[in-house]
């Protein structure tokens, strides 16, 4: 009987779903210690204050309170690191105001800790909490780029001048005016990309452990990348060595990149539990997680695109104020920079860009990488701004596309934004979603829609996006502070069974089931056979985690590396027990064969020699079976793809319903064709939120009046229609596995198509562009000043 | 939330001793008040369960549905009973939060909370209802008493709501994209105590009676009949999600929308 298929390209069935859905999930919050302590934390409701005095005396006094620490006293610890240095274009660095763990004489945004007050039960420090005596001088607060950088506005830091934290550019400025000199057509757009709230399903958390008989400490914490918070937090913040300090991130809950991120809570716990000797755990409440985990997008940019008479891109220029709250945010500087700018080709032949970011402060939650990071910004502008010049050159809206294309041919193509893309086909799938959707048939359906007073519309987006993050020297030069690599530790078994150790974290994205089947399909051990650890510092080598699709492109090549060593140390022991040359071993269907016969020893006989060595090469070769890699990609990978989207209106309440939403995705290679599909699905969920319903809203004095799910509006399953997903997939061609990732492009991608076939449903309203969301008021708004014959009827 | 004494009592009159104390609370399914304890804006010394009490269950007469306060909202969804004798009721239950709060909320919680985006209070005052409690009974249009308000005395429990059978009713919610409460609901009736429209969520002191619909369709009940009666944005809410303008416009296009469904 054949084993069932269970390699690259099956649809195996996730591992770790029954776990999830039977309630057997290991979460951050269902650790629990002996002798834990439950840490509140006491957050500004004001904007912008400063702190005048802070009286603990009745917290520290009330039942069950073991300790409250204020900024005066962790005012000795290093403050919270930003990730990526951005230089202005004068090549100064970028400003870096002090992001303190608990606020230091001043609060910046709702939600800035001020206190941590620690007791023996989380009622108890809630108690406690309310009896803290905090006395503060509110400050104008700035709570919008505009507003942050009118002039005379208030700071937010006084070390950043005018707000900005930096003025950075890129592309060829007088190249680019050169080009918009010449142009036939000039198309300009100012638009707005929408402030988001991550939400993951699981709420932040952190348990600080310290052993006071080794000294060491451990933090357990809803994070995306442990090793990455071992370093920011040991090293930069509370000064403990890596070898002190263990860091496990267990089962999480969802992150979208809110967890990315090293926070404040982390370094409070940790530290916390050293300075206790007790154990202490945080776990954020729903409206705490509303104003301190990262946001994400809110820029506000202008673009303008150069046209020839045929309607050729000739160049483009934008210019955006990206905001970044109150503090950098671990990646926050990298997001409207390195993951934006270098974006704006997209998929065309546009020959000069000149982009202009600058950063800003303001008195609001810090905002950093939301799925997508900066891809889904760049696409929206660019994908909106083609839309408009096929409007006003009346170009058709997929003709203009395919004219500016990058050419089949033209791969390895440089674009004028630092970027190579590797491979690509925006043909191929451009023309599968406009098949899929029906593109064609759309005139009809517009009519038949029309005749039951619906407006209908239809919009495409074709984008391009780069993940699979990233060659270490390219992003160091361009001022990361880390390596982006990834390390995979590949430990097989005597008995044959596999242990993968991976660098990477799986946060919902089935990554011990999409991994096990790497292993399945290269070293031919069953799936059942294959276990797949990550999340702790203590079993890993070492890893930069999950974000930027980067998981199989980046840690699945290393894990490849790593069993390409395996295999290549498994053939060595075959040549000798097969009394073979090493040349004539071959290695397929997990087995180890003198090439040419049919002599040959099993993956599992070749484990089991391995650790059992009696009749073993033992002069030459070490025993075990064990290879650990570290992979650093030569390129960013560059998934592309189209998105078509057909929306139906009520005009008279202005309330849009998604009726087709098509996705055509490139993410090269698919091992799991059910998880891709899965996460397309829930990406374009993200992105049609983003489009119709989704906002973060801060009133001018810098209140949050979005702080919950009633006034959140996160998309849900009736929102959305049934998705048509598929790939047409061009390999990635500088990685092992021609995989380039999936996780972020149904937010990328799908955001403008939804917008654009807004703008096409109310295209006889004269309407040029919507910023997102586009809500019931706002598009009933646009009909209603449409039409005021009808209203006087 | 803080802490509290928790009792469950098994008769009305306990209920009503215990909550002799001015600091007491009592809780039916609990969909509002534990968010509202969770998030500590309340400290009661008692929170008195009023589940035990022998007030959930629905009956029928030829002339009036009878609803316990203790009733879930699931349980009137589902209701063939009410289907049949006042079908707008069902439907209105049926959307209200989702499955989970449907099956803990209750009708009585509902109407002594008097959420100015609540659904059940524009059944209760289109349909001229009866509110019973211990004590007394209240119709509906002296019950009301602006967004949270009600007629209701400290420590009064509402034991059971009285809604006369109309002729015809019906009930369309424009829910708040959000929270999925109503941001606009409009509940209409053409019954004994003639047509009545009651709309929610819209108003800024909470339900109102929409006379000037009403004069307009005890005339001539259509939607029609409401064409170019626009509702004056005064006194309509206006957050993030609508104006008032937006809100007063959504009023027209939803009263209408229900007159048509009601048939
Ligand atoms: C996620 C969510 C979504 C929701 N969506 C909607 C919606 O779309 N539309 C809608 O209308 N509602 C909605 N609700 C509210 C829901 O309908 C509640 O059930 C209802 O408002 C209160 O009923 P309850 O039985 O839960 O009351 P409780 O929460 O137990 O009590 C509410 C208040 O009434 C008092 N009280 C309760 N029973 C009595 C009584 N018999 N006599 C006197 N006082 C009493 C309590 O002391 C308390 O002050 C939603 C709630 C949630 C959590």
């Amino acid at each position: 009987m054949n084993a069932p298929f269970e390699g690259i390209g099956a649809s195996v069935r996730r591992k770790e779903d029954l776990r999830f859905i039977s309630g057997n999930g290991h979460y951050t919050d269902d650790i629990n210690r002996p002798g834990q302590l439950h840490a509140v934390i006491k957050r500004s409701d004001r904007p912008h204050a400063k702190i005048l005095s802070i009286d603990t005396a009745a917290a520290q006094a009330a039942p069950g309170v073991v300790a409250v620490f204020t900024g005066a006293d962790t005012a000795g610890l290093g403050s919270i690191p930003c990730g990526w240095q951005i230089h202005n274009k004068d090549g100064s660095p970028m400003a870096e105001p002090r992001h303190p763990v608990l606020a230091e004489g001043f609060v910046r945004h709702v939600g800035d800790p001020i206190a941590v007050v620690i007791a023996d039960t989380k009622q108890h420090a809630k108690d406690a909490a309310e009896l803290l005596a905090i006395d503060l001088e509110e400050l104008p607060a700035v709570a919008t780029v505009t507003a942050a950088t009118a002039p005379g506005a208030y700071l937010v830091h006084e070390g950043a001048a005018g707000n900005l934290c930096y003025d950075w550019h890129l592309g060829d400025k007088a190249a680019t005016e050169a080009a918009f000199a010449s142009a036939a057509k000039i198309v300009k757009l100012d638009l707005e990309n929408n402030r988001l709230i991550p939400n993951a399903m699981e709420p932040r958390a952190a348990l600080g452990d310290f052993d006071a008989s080794s000294g060491d400490y451990t933090l357990y914490t809803t994070s995306q990348n442990p090793h990455v918070i071992r370093l920011l937090m040991g090293a930069f913040v509370l000064g403990l060595p890596e070898h002190r300090l263990r860091v496990v991130a267990p089962d999480v809950g969802g992150g979208f990149g809110s967890k990315i991120y090293h926070y404040a809570e982390e370094a409070i716990v940790t530290w916390a539990a050293g300075k206790l000797k007790r154990p202490v755990k945080w776990t954020a409440d729903r409206s705490e997680s509303f104003m301190s985990d990262a946001h994400g997008r809110d820029h506000v940019s202008t673009a303008e695109l150069a046209l020839d008479a045929q309607g050729k891109f000739l160049g483009l220029k934008v210019h955006t104020l990206a905001n970044m709250g109150a503090y950098l945010s671990t990646f926050a500087t990298a997001v409207p920079t390195y993951l934006y700018a270098t974006l704006l080709a997209g998929t065309y032949t546009t020959p000069v860009i000149y982009v202009e970011v600058k950063a800003v402060f303001t008195n609001t939650v810090p905002v950093d990488a939301y799925r997508g990071a900066g891809r889904p910004e760049a696409t929206f502008l660019l994908e909106r701004l083609v839309d408009v010049a096929a409007q006003e050159t009346g170009l058709d809206r997929v003709e203009i596309r395919r004219k500016n294309f990058i050419p089949r041919d033209a791969f390895p193509y440089q674009t004028p934004v630092a970027l190579q893309y590797d491979s690509g086909d925006y043909f191929a799938t451009l023309d599968a979603a406009l098949k899929t959707a029906d593109w064609a048939g759309f005139p009809a359906r517009r009519a038949a829609a029309a005749a039951k007073g619906k407006l209908r519309g239809i919009g495409i987006s074709t984008y391009l996006e780069a993940c699979g993050i990233a060659p270490s020297k390219v992003v160091g030069s361009l001022g990361a502070r880390a390596g982006l690599y990834e390390v995979a530790n590949i430990r097989v078994h005597p008995t044959g069974s596999v242990t993968v150790f991976t660098g990477t974290h799986s946060h919902g994205q089935g990554h011990e089931t999409t991994m096990a089947q790497l292993v399945t399909d290269q070293l031919g051990v069953p799936f059942s056979q294959v276990d797949v650890v990550h999340g702790d510092t203590s079993k890993i080598p070492f890893g930069m985690g999950t974000y930027g699709s980067r998981s199989l492109a980046v840690g699945g090549s290393a894990m490849v590396k790593a069993m390409d060593k395996i295999i290549l140390k498994g053939r060595k022991i075959a040549a000798h027990l097969l009394e073979a040359d090493i040349d004539d071993i071959e290695f397929k269907d997990g087995k180890f064969t003198v090439a040419g016969t049919d002599r040959a020893k099993t993956f599992g006989e070749i484990a089991l020699t391995a650790y059992v060595p009696h009749n073993y090469p033992i002069e030459e070769l070490e025993p075990g079976l064990d290879e650990t890699a570290f992979y650093d990609p030569k390129n960013f990978t560059y998934p592309g793809g189209c998105h078509i989207c057909e929306v139906e209106i009520d005009p008279d309440t202005g309330v849009t319903k998604v009726i087709n939403f098509t996705a055509v995705d490139d993410v090269g290679r698919v091992v799991n064709p059910m998880i891709v599909e899965g996460q397309v699905q829930g990406g374009v969920a993200q992105g049609i939120g983003q489009a119709l319903l989704e906002n973060a809203v801060y009133d001018e004095n810098g209140q949050l009046l979005s702080g919950s799910f009633m006034d959140y509006t996160m998309p849900r399953a009736d929102n959305l229609p049934n998705f048509s997903v598929a790939t047409e997939n061009t390999m990635c061609t500088h990685n092992p596995l021609g995989s380039k990732g999936c996780g972020e492009v149904g937010a990328i991608g799908s955001p403008p198509a939804v917008i654009n076939a807004v703008v096409d449903a109310l295209r006889d309203y004269g309407v040029r562009h919507i910023n997102m969301p586009a809500s019931p008021e706002k598009l009933w708004s646009i009909i209603n000043a449409g039409r005021p014959a009808m209203a006087a009827e | 939330m803080y802490d509290f004494a928790f009792s469950k009592p098994t008769n009305v009159a306990d209920a009503v001793k215990l909550l002799g104390d001015p600091d007491a609370k009592p809780i039916s399914g609990g969909q509002t008040l534990i968010p509202v304890l969770k998030q500590r804006l309340n400290k009661p010394t008692t929170v008195v369960d009023l589940t035990k009490l022998g007030l959930s269950g629905i009956t029928v007469t030829a002339t009036t549905v009878t609803i316990g306060a203790t009733t879930t909202h699931v349980t009137v969804a589902t209701s063939a009973d009410v289907a049949k004798a006042i079908p707008a009721l069902a439907h209105l239950a049926s959307h209200i939060g989702d499955r989970a709060v449907r099956y803990r909320g209750t009708i009585g919680g509902s109407l002594a909370n008097n959420d100015p985006t609540a659904d059940y209070p524009s059944a209760a005052l289109a349909l001229g209802a009866t509110i019973k409690t211990d004590r007394r009974s209240i119709a509906a249009d002296d019950y009301f008493q602006g967004m949270f308000t009600t007629a209701l005395e400290p420590g009064e429990i509402i034991t059971a709501v009285e809604f006369p059978i109309p002729e015809k009713a019906a009930y369309v919610k424009f829910p708040n994209p959000a929270s999925r409460y109503a941001m606009v609901g409009v509940f209409v009736a053409k019954g004994p105590k003639g047509v009545r429209v009651a709309v929610t969520g819209a108003g800024q002191n909470g339900v109102f009676r929409h006379t000037a619909f009403e004069t307009a369709l005890a005339a001539n009940f259509s939607a029609g009949a409401l064409a170019g009666l626009a509702t004056p944005a005064d006194g309509m809410n206006a957050d993030i999600h609508g104006s008032a303008a937006y809100r007063a416009h959504l009023v027209d296009v939803i009263a209408k929308r229900a007159v048509a469904a009601a048939g």
